[in-house]
């Protein structure tokens, strides 16, 4: 076994980069992986509270780095998955105490044992999003249909392409059928268009999904969230299944009808 | 794609304003800038052949995840010379 190193980025910070990881774990996870989640932001760290782990922290990744416990010690198993573990990013140190070089070394460690180790990149393009790219065999890229997140998806992608880590596949989140249907948001084909990159999922907005993290509990967990359906779509497609991608249009014209004649807004 | 009072749908908006914007962070070039490429190369070519300045058309295209520099620079009178 050799695990597939996956970032996932933004540019954009709040796009849903973290319950993206959270969510393509856990579904991983469900289907039998072995998975590793990384949280690459140090300094904020969030990847441990969406997956409800916050309170079985004791090490975390520059503890490992700095030779202050072993690898497996800052490995937190999850609740429900024994195969779903997660290193926690620091929450104290400044981001200088990772380097590149230590994120590859510690992939390099977790890829014997490991099907996915899953690298939470923090926003923007600086140190951090450097270290989280670093080890990464396939880039997964977050967007939001809005002007600032696509622009800011742009540039990644482009640095993306200029670091040689070949071309990312794009996950658009929070994506609102009925605001597309009205032409008040960017569609998944304007995204496509104006980014030039493979699509790998489109997830619809859901109230879901903050219920979820509300919880603890990512929202793959939820059998009835489309979101959640859409996440377990993108774990399969990780995994090299061929899955078809959800029609969101009819869903939402027969969610609006019922709204109506509920008399709900 | 228009409503009652002939104003653009937001989207459509949202995706003409991107790609401008995608077009000059890609390439680093200020609409400035481009302004005073154009008025380099309109020089430049002036000094061999004779253009209608006017009718000129430079601008950036998009294609893919590739940009390219398009001039469409009709040229003045020159087939009368080689008539006859």
């Amino acid at each position: 076994m050799t695990a597939q190193v996956i970032t996932v980025t933004s540019g954009k910070g709040g796009v849903g980069k973290t319950t993206a990881v959270a969510n393509l774990a856990t579904a991983l996870a469900a289907d039998g992986k072995k998975v590793v989640c990384i949280d690459g932001d140090i300094g904020l760290r969030n990847l441990d509270v969406i997956l409800g782990l916050e309170n079985r922290i004791v090490y975390d990744i520059v503890d490992v780095i700095e030779g202050r416990c072993k690898l497996k010690q800052a490995m937190i198993r999850d609740k429900h998955y024994p195969d779903l573990h997660l290193i926690p990013a620091a929450q104290t140190r400044d981001k200088n105490a990772v380097s590149p070089s230590d994120m590859i070394r510690i992939c390099k460690d977790l890829r014997p044992d490991t099907d996915f180790v899953i690298i939470d990149s923090p926003a923007g393009i600086e140190r951090g999003f450097r270290n989280s790219i670093a080890a990464a065999d396939r880039v997964l890229v977050v967007t939001n249909p809005e002007v600032s997140a696509v622009r800011d998806a742009d540039r990644v992608v482009g640095i993306l392409e200029a670091e040689e880590k070949g071309s990312p596949s794009l996950i658009l989140n929070r994506l609102n059928p009925a605001l597309v249907r009205n032409n008040d948001m960017l569609s998944a084909e304007d995204v496509l268009d104006l980014l030039g990159i493979q699509l790998i999922g489109i997830v619809p907005e859901d109230e879901a999904v903050i219920i979820g993290s509300n919880r603890g509990a990512p929202v793959v967990t939820d059998s009835r969230s489309r979101a959640g359906q859409a996440f377990r779509n993108i774990a399969k497609r990780l995994q090299g299944q061929e899955v078809p991608f959800m029609d969101l249009e009819q869903q939402n014209v027969l969610w609006s009808a019922i709204q109506r004649l509920t008399g709900r807004k | 794609m228009f409503n009652l009072f002939g104003k653009k749908r937001s989207a459509e908006s949202a995706k003409d304003r991107l790609q401008l914007v995608l077009v000059h962070d890609r390439t680093d070039l200020t609409p400035a800038q481009l302004e005073s490429l154009k008025n380099d190369l309109l020089k430049a070519i002036s000094n061999y052949i004779d253009i209608d300045p006017e009718a000129v058309q430079i601008g950036l295209e998009r294609d893919g995840r590739s940009q390219r520099l398009v001039a469409d620079i009709p040229l003045r009178g020159v087939s009368r010379h080689r008539a006859g």
